[in-house]
């Protein structure tokens, strides 16, 4: 039992079996938050480094809380993108980090492409906590346990991502790890945020909010930056707000059953109203409780991998 | 003294040549031209010689566009390791852009060029001078200085002329002087912050797009210019199907437009970056298949009037970094002859014509008495065996720098003289 | 090359005995909890459970051990077991509580048991059930109701099949494949 792959760079690397373990470890560690004494021995003496690069903390909490209940020593980094105009910067840090032996390194970093380019220096396995426009594959398996969960399976279900696709690392992980899991992927949004070519993926694309709800069994809202509308994607937020925004009267549209979900932090109000975020379809503090069996999960199959000893 | 270099295969396209003859150097000249074996008694006493034997003998290719760094940039590349490099990869003469620090912008830079070249390059190093002051785009350099002062052409490469009336007055202006002005033609408002071509690798690997259309639109105004202000525009590296079709139907109309495309335009794709391999970062970026297609189909008809290897090297310190902050660009002399050949390979163009793109074109296109190995001219000549296979290896680049996305490729086509003005410069094995 | 040490009668011979040596022991059933480790001790506590209702007519605690996160062998590079829930959904707090499995041999499983155990609680006293004993410890550590010791060669393999995991009651050793 392990997983076909050393780092989990992008859902792109992972197979529908790997997926599926994940999720499976993962739905078993859940039980462990639930103790009063929320810790098991399992990762004792080893050392997890989380080097983020971009302020976060919602992530990164849950990757130190994830490695603190399987008693990992964790240690977080900040690294600095601003000095040297060359960017040794992360090249550096990560050598140094290398010479300090850890088991797992979990990067965050605003370039797409960052963690992969640290494979070529660090022999432990990396988990990459978002990388630029790239991915960020922790935040799509935990939206897949958060949505299986309720719906038993993931085969043929229906996906609608409504918002900023063109920036969103968790798009791009979400639609990757859907479609393995024989998901169907709509993406919502106005036309400049909709990245050229998407189409080719295999995915659907709409700029009519109401529309493409009706039939999905999952909304996924995104986050909207609100710097986007000093950039030619938007001309004002309110005006997003008025064709995207997830309300109660769009909403009723949909199926009864449907979910949603949000990676957050939520922009109340913007991309989804507040009667829905809080209201019964709304997933979005379960997600928070899934990632830190999602982060439990990676770890714990990363570790100790390739060294097969059966008895 | 005097060499002799037999049993080859002569291709030299200025004079219509193609077949088996012995050459006569002496005195850094081409002394004799004549079908094989006919160059006997007297003159074949105590010379040198060199057996052709299965090799093509060519004029020396001429590049140009290059980057060599010097002044201001010399830890990637210097006047004197990209001659190396250029006399490898079989060129003996190239055109050097002047995007160096300071830019090549007046009479001392230039100077100072071709003094270092005079001192340290075995091969002929042809300065390009800028468009505008400092590159800035803002102000017309002083073209007529320039000229004098020895450059070939005018460019601001590296950077487009964004500005439609510097560029007009450019192209007004560089009549004078009766020179060339080469674009880098990118709409840099659409390609800001871009890293490489707009399409669906960009948009899988969450990289920013440089959207075919920056090039595009640069080349239709460039050429929508050229009608009201003659002079000579120069495309530099077409990398776009499209602004390859809009050179076509200028040209069709008579308008004074050449264009030049780099080996790695027409043998890689976007596909290259997937991996997130800066060696296959470039600008102008790497296109599609179809690109490809349609650059071959412009090489075919004569639409692409040169070969030029927009030759970019970059220290590692410069290329091993995040994907949206490493340099632009690839070691381009080494590897040119090999990729050239593979379009010979592929029934594109003819063996001559790929010669010819290399050697007799760009200098016929920029008014240069080189690239033409008939009797009495200088004797700068490559010999190359286009059957022989070997594998690239970056790491054995003559060049300073290293950056190149062809590590490991089987190629066929391996240059194993070069002469210029009679002296070998560079000899396989002999280095 | 397999020999079988116990059929179907003998195990629910061994199944009946332990019951009521667990019921006499801890003078009946009132503060008992049963506590099977996953995979084969978990069928086998089940059926104590059933066995001690059939005599003292009492349904006692039971409880669910995945002892894969406590196991000392998984830093060290082993290829990972699936990961199963544990489910313990009583308090431990004045227990008796009763681990059950199915071979006792290293004392190892029992080790991460007990230290799993604690992370739920503090029950009054634990104590040890295995259907076999085949020695060779290397822990102190002592099982209180034992269904059969069967001495063995350390490099040969006790299987224990279970009817509700593999169909049939049976208990055989199996020598090595590639001894």
């Amino acid at each position: 039992m392990s997983l076909s792959t050393k780092n989990i760079l992008g859902a792109k690397d992972l197979n529908k079996q790997d997926i599926q373990q994940i999720l499976d470890t993962a739905e078993s560690f859940k039980e462990i938050s639930t103790r009063s004494i929320k810790k098991v021995p399992t990762l004792r003496g080893k050392t997890i480094i989380n080097l983020f690069f971009e302020p976060s903390t919602r992530t990164r909490t849950s990757f130190e809380i994830a490695g603190k209940r399987l008693s990992a020593d964790v240690i977080n980094i900040s690294g600095s993108t601003s000095s040297t105009a060359k960017g040794e910067n992360l090249i550096d840090t990560a050598r140094n980090l290398e010479a300090m032996n850890p088991d797992i390194l979990v990067v965050r970093h605003n370039c797409s492409g960052a963690s992969a380019l640290l494979t070529q220096f660090i022999k432990c396995p990396i988990i990459n906590a978002g990388d630029g426009a790239h991915e960020h594959p922790s935040q799509a398996l935990l939206d897949l346990l958060t949505i299986r969960s309720h719906k038993g399976d993931l085969q043929g279900l229906k996906v609608a991502i409504v918002g900023d696709i063109r920036h969103s690392r968790v798009a791009r992980s979400n639609i990757k790890a859907m479609q393995t899991m024989g998901m169907q992927v709509r993406v919502v949004g106005p036309p400049p945020l909709i990245p050229v070519e998407l189409e080719r993926l295999g995915v659907e694309v709409s700029s009519d909010l109401s529309k493409s709800i009706k039939d999905v069994d999952v909304i996924m809202v995104l986050r909207i930056q609100h710097e986007r509308q000093n950039q030619m994607f938007l001309s004002s937020l309110r005006e997003y707000s008025n064709y995207f925004c997830l309300t109660a009267e769009i909403l009723a549209q949909a199926r009864k059953d449907v979910l949603i979900v949000h990676p957050g932090p939520v922009n109340r109000g913007i991309e989804i109203s507040l009667d829905v975020m809080e209201g019964p379809h709304s997933l979005i503090l379960n997600q928070v409780t899934n990632g830190v069996a999602i982060r439990m999960a990676l770890f714990y199959l990363l570790l100790g991998e390739n060294n097969a000893n059966p008895n | 003294m005097p060499t002799l270099i037999k049993n080859g295969r002569v291709i030299d396209p200025a004079n219509k040549l193609d077949g088996s003859f012995d050459i006569l150097i002496n005195d850094g000249r081409i002394e004799a031209v004549e079908p094989k074996g006919k160059i006997s008694g007297s003159k074949l006493k105590g010379i040198a010689e060199i057996d052709a034997k299965g090799c093509v003998v060519s004029p020396g290719f001429c590049d140009m566009h290059v980057h060599f760094r010097e002044p201001g940039h010399e830890y990637k590349e210097t006047i004197e390791t990209g001659s190396a490099s250029a006399s490898a990869g079989g060129f003996t003469t190239v055109a050097v852009m002047p995007n160096t620090s300071p830019v090549n912008d007046n009479r001392s830079v230039t100077e100072l060029i071709l003094s270092q070249a005079r001192k340290t390059s075995a091969i002929n190093i042809l300065p390009i001078g800028a468009i505008s002051k400092g590159l800035k785009g803002e102000t017309l350099s002083d073209m007529g200085e320039l000229k004098e002062a020895g450059c070939i052409g005018y460019s601001d490469d590296g950077r487009p002329v964004m500005d439609s009336e510097l560029m007009r007055r450019a192209l007004e202006y560089s009549r004078m002087f009766d020179l060339p002005c080469i674009q880098h033609s990118e709409m840099l408002d659409l390609t800001l912050g871009g890293c490489m071509n707009e399409g669906i690798i960009s948009t899988e690997l969450g990289l920013k797009g440089m959207p075919v259309e920056a090039e595009d639109i640069m080349v239709f105004r460039d050429i929508s210019l050229l009608a009201k202000t003659g002079g000579r525009l120069h495309v530099a590296h077409i990398s776009s199907g499209g602004a390859v079709d809009l050179v076509r139907q200028a040209k069709a109309k008579g308008l004074p437009v050449t264009c030049e495309v780099a080996p790695h335009h027409f043998t890689l794709t976007e596909e290259a970056c997937r991996e997130y391999d800066t060696n296959s970062k470039m600008s102008p970026p790497l296109r599609t298949h179809q690109d490809i297609e349609l650059i071959k189909e412009g090489l075919r008809d004569g639409t692409i009037d040169i070969i030029a290897t927009d030759h970019a090297p970059h220290d590692l310190a410069d290329k091993q970094v995040e994907f949206s902050k490493a340099c632009f660009g690839i070691v381009g002399l080494e590897t040119a002859l090999p990729l050239t050949l593979k379009l010979v390979d592929e029934k594109i163009i003819t063996l001559e014509k790929a010669v010819d793109l290399l050697t007799h074109q760009p200098c016929r296109l920029f008014n240069l008495d080189k690239g033409d190995i008939g009797v009495g001219k200088i004797a700068d000549i490559v010999i190359f065996d286009p059957q022989s296979k070997y594998c690239i290896e970056p790491e054995k680049f003559k060049s300073r720098s290293k950056n190149s996305p062809y590590k490991g490729w089987q190629v066929r086509g391996q240059i194993l003289h070069t002469l210029v003005a009679g002296k070998t410069v560079y000899s396989v094995g002999n280095e | 090359m397999k020999s079988t040490l116990l059929n179907s009668k003998d195990i629910s011979r061994a199944v009946n005995r332990i019951s009521h040596e667990i019921l006499e022991r801890n003078q009946g059933a009132e503060s008992i909890a049963l506590v099977g480790i996953r995979t084969r001790g978990v069928a086998f506590s089940l059926r104590l459970k059933e066995k001690i209702a059939e005599i003292e007519g009492v349904s006692v605690d039971h409880g669910v051990l995945d002892i894969t996160l406590y196991r000392d062998d998984l830093a060290a590079g082993i290829q990972k077991p699936e990961l199963k829930r544990t489910d313990i959904s009583f308090t431990l707090e004045g227990k008796h509580i009763v681990l059950c499995d199915d071979v006792l041999f290293t004392g190892r499983t029992i080790r991460a048991a007990i230290d799993a155990l604690m992370d739920f609680g503090r029950p009054a006293s634990v104590q040890l059930a295995v259907l076999i004993d085949r020695g060779h410890r290397e822990l102190p550590i002592r099982p209180d109701y034992v269904g059969k010791n069967i001495p063995t060669d350390r490099s040969k393999r006790v299987q224990v099949l279970l009817n509700e995991e593999d169909g049939e009651d049976k208990v055989f050793i199996q020598e090595p494949d590639n001894g």
